[in-house]
Parts: structure tokens; C-alpha cells; sequence
């Protein structure tokens, strides 16, 4: 039963007591692409991929996942998704094998023991596989945990904040993963934090108090955001950008390493901002504004969100 | 979803639970150290039929047939004579500072009244706040003494001697005619320590994986209720038959316990208790949110368990509403099981009733395990 959409849910909500966690939110995913899950803490993301795997049931909403129902087909999706929760939820007590080899008995996995070794090789963890899962470095974990759940082979992946408190470098090989089990056909929706792994993927979908805010491809979002940038570098910028925070016309000033990126909605009102606050040593210039600038207008423009995380 | 598949998934959660079991080594020191600690401090300790208990004794006069008297109830083993008093208040404050269990107060005149034939009194008070302690030694404070009196009145004072009832009344205590405490004890003592070890270990089961986060893992996985419920019980069914035998082992060489009936009864018996309690206690562990809560349930379990069941009090003194709440649980079942089988050598028919009855009970509380077992992280 193959559908159209890998990811086709429509207006979920759920609600915990009288808190909304999640309010509406549509997803048309096709499969194949790498789709980038952004948002606030507290916005919503973790709360909708649980309900897309099965692991949390909607209030309001329906839709498919992989072609099978959400509300009475758990166990289907389970079978063909992989998902890799926040925090390491593997058992730490076991070794590094003891906790593929329970994954691949529970999927069943032909030779399990030849695919055990193969995924313990693959991972660069065949000398320390007799080690107790906890005694795994932060990074270390998120990638065997990463090898844990795609062991299956599954249709569609799920990772929330897969590198959240991961270093660069592991962070890189990472997502080098994720790239390669994405050319081999597997569908990935990633929720993320990182602005650079957010202009990895195909697609982006920014939730905020639980709504969709936006969704498309970086570019379209860029464009969408309706922003003006202009970039300041020079002396003393640290000292000037206290001067541009609470101008008329600013919508928000942020540093991309020594430069000063003002941002505005309004070219007019902007430019005359900058020219009554231009000073010597400071040269400007306008820039397609990035995608983070983009986020913090958005986020500026949902509010805050002070909700505890799902 | 085919049958080889669900035994693939038991058997991947079975292994897991192994390892886990293995690998706690302070939780699988207890389990099997429990048993053999409880099994010799209780066995040795708890005696039903307290003997050797201090006694005070007022007496009025010293004469032969009072000696007689003194002696009879010493060579009884009831009660141990530890205080002669002349005084007649002395020991009303020995008996309320609990120095001593009984007073015994034979008067002034006994002897010259008691051949006389005036029936004169013997008093005596006994302490009987814990009714248990000293019920048995006054119920037989009568034969006793007239065990005594007979002997020393013969002869000439020959008609004064007890005469016997007119009829002949003959008591067998079969099954445990020497009235031998351990052999009550101690297979009781099977029971009790499989329900309280087996119902607490089972009930973190499923707590321990919400609180240590891998619940949402587990879930997320392909694996079915039931199947989880049975890869995480049978481990222990492991556990308590290691236990059973050590338990029947020691019944054996410390405490020479009889055993009459047939042994496969017993096994078949052991198996479904120890299958009821470990169901319990994964029940509890899907009805509590913490590790905390479930050890809380186990106890709010155990306590009846070891009160109602007939383990401690017996069973038969229970009002009715009483009996009704024991059968229920399983160890009252489980008690008339083994004592059944051990002592009396009762044969499957005899026994069927109680192993119906917790069979019973493994399988109601496993279908409330399944429809509280959490399927989603609502």
C-alpha cells in the first residue's frame, strides 16, 4: 500500500490536560527527502513525531504514516520506522552488543549475528563492544543509537535532536550518516536545533506554541520571511550593536562571527535607521539574510515560549 | 503476526531481562540469600507452643502433696518455677512487670482441706495478653495436676484420688502427631518467601524502564504486551525454583520435615504460585508510576498475604468476610497446597482445588496487566 506521502498527517492536536502541546499541524512528506524539524523548546516537535510513530495518541487529527493509519496501525509503522528519541534510551546496564543484538532479535533480523558484527564494524565500535552501553561518550551514543534503530532497514526515520550536546566533529560524521542512509532510499524527518544541519536538509518545517509557522525549502523560507539585511563590519562593532538594538525599523541585530547582521521588515524605515545611526569605521552592506536570521524573526514574531518540553 | 515471531521477540526480552538480572548483583545476592537467611531464622525461631515459662509460685504451706504438685508442673516443661514467695502480693507485681507468666497460688490449709474433701482452690493467674503464649500451658494445667495428685493419693486417701470420666476419649494428631511447629513452619515459609520476593522483583519491571527512560525505547519497538510480560517473568520463574529447592533442601536436612506426598504435585503446585505471584507483581508494576510505588503496592500485598492466608493465624478462626479476602489470596491457596501434599500425602484430587484457584488467579491479574500495560507514552 504505497501512498503518495511518506508523512501525511493532517491537523493533528493533542492536548495534555488543558495544555495544547501541539494545535494543527499538517505534514505532506514524500519519501525520499531529508525534512528538517525546527522550532523553540517546548514548541511542539517532539509531541508530533510521536504521534506520527505511534507513541502518542492524537486528540484531534488524522493521517498516515507510511501508508498505515496512525490511530490503529501503530504496530505497522512501528515495524518500518526507526526512531531515536531525545535523551539515549538505550539500555545502559547492557553492553554495546547485548543492546543490538536485543534490536535485532526483536526485528528478527536474518544472521543476526553476522548483521551485529557488520553494524559494530560499520560503527568503529568492534573493540570496545563488551562495554556496558553507559560508559559511551555523549557523541558515541547518539551514533550507536543511530545504528540501532536503522539495523531494521526502515522505510522512514525519526531522530529528535539527534545531536543535541554532540561535538562538531561527531556532529559531521553524523550527519555524513544520515546523508547516506538518505541515498539509500530512506526517508528522515529531523528535528533540530542547528541552523547548519537545518540548511542540509530539503525541506524545512518551523513550529512554534505548536502551530506550523512554515515550512519549505531554505530559500523559500528566506524569501518568505519578507527580511532585510544589511551586514555592518568594521571596529567597535560590539559596542555599536548596544546602540542599534531598540531602534525604530530594527527588527533584530545579531553577530555571524565578527560581522553584525540588522535585519529588517520595512526597507525605509531600515536604511533610515542605519543612516542616522552610521558612523565612521563601520561600512555597510546589504545580503540575502541567512536562515538564521530568518528564525529570529519568526521566533521574535510567535513569541517566546515558556512552556516546560514535552 | 506469526507464532515464530512472537517467541522470537520473548526470547529477545528474555535475554535482556537475564543479563540485567545478572548483571544486579546486589538484587541477585538477595534473591537467593533471603530465602536461606529467613528460612533458618524463622524456622528456628517460631514455636507455637511455648514451653519453659516463668512462674511464681504463693505458697501457703509446704507439704508433700503440695511439693508433688510443684513438681508435676515443672516436669510438665510448661512452666519453669522462678520465684517461691510467701508473701501473697508479691506476685500480682511480678505477673504486671512481666517478670514472670503465670502465678500459681496454692493457700494455707490446702492439704488438710483436700483431705477432708472440701475441694479447696488452686489460683492460677496467668498473663494473658498474648492469649497464644499462655493458652496451651493452662489448657493443660488441669490434667497436670491431676496427674500429680493421683500418684500421691493412694492408698488410704485412695477416695480422694480423681476419678476417671465415664467415658474414653481418644485424639490422634495425625499429620504432625508430635505437634512439631517446623513442620507447619517451615513449608509455610515457602510461600511467603516467593510472594514477597518474586511479587517485589517483577513489580519495578516495567517502572524501571519508565524511570530510567528506555520505556519510550521498548515502545517504540515492534514488541506486544504480552510478549514483553512473558519475556520479563519467566527469568524469574528461574529464580524462584532455584529458591524452591533451596527452601525444600534445608526443609529436609535442618529440619527433617516429612515428606509424604508425591514430588511432581508439589513441582506443579510451586510452578503456578510462583507464576501467580510473579503476574501480580508485573501487574502492579503497570498500575505504579514509579520504582517506589510498586515496592509500596508489594507491601500493601505481602501484609495481608502473610495475616489471612492461615500462614500466621489459623484460617478456621477467621470471621467468614475475613476467609473470603484470604481466598483470594494466593498463598492461602498455596498453604493447603503444600502442607496438603508434604504432610498429609495427599494425592491430585485432594489438592486440585487450591492449584485451580491460583491458576485462577495468575490469569485474571495477567489480563489487568494487559489492559493497564501502557502501549503509547500518554
Amino acid at each position: 500500500m504505497k501512498t503518495e506521502f511518506a508523512i501525511d498527517v493532517r491537523n493533528l492536536v493533542k492536548r495534555f490536560g488543558d495544555k495544547v502541546a501541539v494545535n494543527g499541524v499538517s505534514i505532506q512528506m514524500p519519501y525520499g527527502q531529508v525534512w528538517g524539524f525546527l522550532g523553540p523548546n517546548g514548541s511542539g516537535k517532539t509531541t508530533t513525531i510521536r504521534m506520527i510513530c505511534g507513541l502518542l495518541n492524537t486528540t484531534e487529527g488524522e493521517g498516515t504514516c507510511l501508508g498505515f493509519d496512525i490511530a490503529k496501525d501503530s504496530r505497522d509503522i512501528k515495524i518500518r520506522t526507526g526512531y531515536m528519541t531525545q535523551r539515549f534510551s538505550f539500555w545502559g546496564d547492557l553492553t554495546i552488543r547485548e543492546n543490538l543484538e536485543f534490536v535485532a532479535r526483536l526485528y528478527q533480523l536474518p544472521k543476526m549475528k553476522a548483521k551485529v558484527d557488520e553494524t559494530l564494524e560499520n560503527l568503529g565500535l568492534s573493540h570496545r563492544q563488551h562495554q556496558v552501553a553507559d560508559a559511551l561518550s555523549g557523541g558515541w551514543k547518539q551514533r550507536l543509537a543511530l545504528a540501532a534503530v536503522t539495523m531494521h532497514k526502515p522505510e522512514l526515520l525519526l531522530l529528535d535532536e539527534p545531536t543535541a550536546g554532540v561535538d562538531p566533529q561527531a556532529r559531521r560524521d553524523f550527519w555524513d550518516e544520515i546523508h547516506r542512509l538518505s541515498s539509500n532510499g530512506m526517508t528522515v524527518l529531523v528535528s533540530t536545533h542547528y541552523m547548519d544541519e537545518a540548511e542540509r536538509c530539503d525541506r524545512i518545517a518551523y513550529l512554534a506554541n505548536g502551530v506550523m509557522v512554515t515550512k519549505g525549502t531554505v530559500g523559500d523560507i528566506i524569501d518568505k520571511s519578507g527580511l532585510i539585511t544589511f551586514t555592518a563590519e568594521g571596529d567597535q562593532i560590539r559596542e555599536f550593536a548596544t546602540h542599534l538594538k531598540d531602534e525604530p525599523g530594527i527588527e533584530h541585530v545579531a553577530y555571524f562571527g565578527s560581522a553584525l547582521h540588522v535585519s529588517g521588515m520595512n526597507r525605509e524605515h531600515l536604511e533610515a535607521a542605519l543612516k542616522a545611526k552610521a558612523r565612521d569605521g563601520v561600512t555597510w552592506k546589504e545580503v540575502r539574510p541567512s536562515l538564521e536570521d530568518s528564525f529570529i524573526a519568526l521566533m521574535k514574531s510567535s513569541g517566546a515560549d515558556t512552556r516546560a518540553h514535552q | 503476526m506469526s507464532l515464530s515471531g512472537s517467541v522470537s521477540r520473548i526470547w529477545a526480552v528474555w535475554l535482556k531481562e537475564l543479563i540485567q538480572m545478572r548483571r544486579d548483583r546486589l538484587t541477585f545476592g538477595m534473591m537467593l540469600g533471603i530465602p536461606i537467611i529467613q528460612l533458618i531464622l524463622f524456622g528456628y525461631a517460631i514455636n507455637s507452643d511455648p514451653k519453659h515459662l516463668p512462674t511464681a509460685v504463693y505458697l501457703g504451706e509446704q507439704t508433700p502433696i503440695v511439693r508433688s504438685i510443684l513438681q508435676g508442673l515443672e516436669n510438665s516443661g510448661y512452666y519453669d518455677i522462678v520465684v517461691q514467695t510467701s508473701d501473697p502480693t508479691e506476685g500480682q507485681s511480678l505477673l504486671s512487670s512481666g517478670k514472670v507468666a503465670f502465678v500459681i497460688s496454692i493457700p494455707a490449709g490446702f492439704t488438710e482441706r483436700l483431705v477432708r474433701g472440701d475441694r479447696p482452690q488452686i489460683l492460677i493467674e496467668a498473663d494473658a495478653s498474648d492469649p497464644a503464649a499462655s493458652s496451651n500451658a493452662v489448657g493443660r494445667a488441669r490434667a497436670i495436676i491431676g496427674g500429680s495428685l493421683k500418684r500421691e493419693l493412694s492408698g488410704t486417701l485412695g477416695y480422694l484420688a480423681p476419678t476417671p470420666e465415664p467415658y474414653d476419649l481418644v485424639i490422634h494428631a495425625e499429620y504432625n502427631p508430635e505437634g512439631i511447629t517446623q513442620y507447619n513452619i517451615v513449608p509455610g515459609l515457602l510461600g511467603v518467601i516467593l510472594t514477597m520476593t518474586l511479587v517485589m522483583i517483577t513489580s519495578i519491571a516495567m517502572t524501571r524502564e519508565s524511570e530510567r527512560g528506555t520505556m519510550e525505547n521498548l515502545l517504540a519497538m515492534p514488541a506486544r504486551p504480552l510478549e514483553v510480560m512473558i519475556g520479563k517473568i519467566t527469568p524469574y520463574v528461574m529464580v524462584g525454583a532455584v529458591q524452591t529447592s533451596v527452601i525444600l533442601l534445608a526443609a529436609r536436612i535442618l529440619f527433617h520435615v516429612p515428606f509424604e506426598g508425591e514430588f511432581w504435585l508439589l513441582l506443579v503446585g510451586v510452578a503456578v504460585f510462583v507464576v501467580a505471584n510473579l503476574a501480580l507483581g508485573f501487574t502492579f508494576s503497570t498500575i505504579a508510576k514509579t520504582q517506589m510505588q510498586a515496592m509500596q503496592l508489594t507491601f500493601f500485598f505481602f501484609l495481608p498475604s502473610m495475616l489471612l492466608s492461615g500462614f500466621m493465624f489459623p484460617f478456621r478462626g477467621m470471621p467468614d468476610w475475613a476467609q473470603n479476602v484470604g481466598s483470594i489470596l494466593p498463598l492461602t491457596h498455596f498453604l493447603r497446597l503444600v502442607r496438603g501434599v508434604m504432610l498429609k500425602g495427599g494425592a491430585f484430587s485432594d489438592v486440585q482445588a487450591p492449584i485451580f484457584a491460583m491458576g485462577t488467579f495468575a490469569i485474571v491479574v495477567s489480563m489487568i496487566a494487559m489492559l493497564r500495560y501502557r502501549r503509547t507514552l500518554d
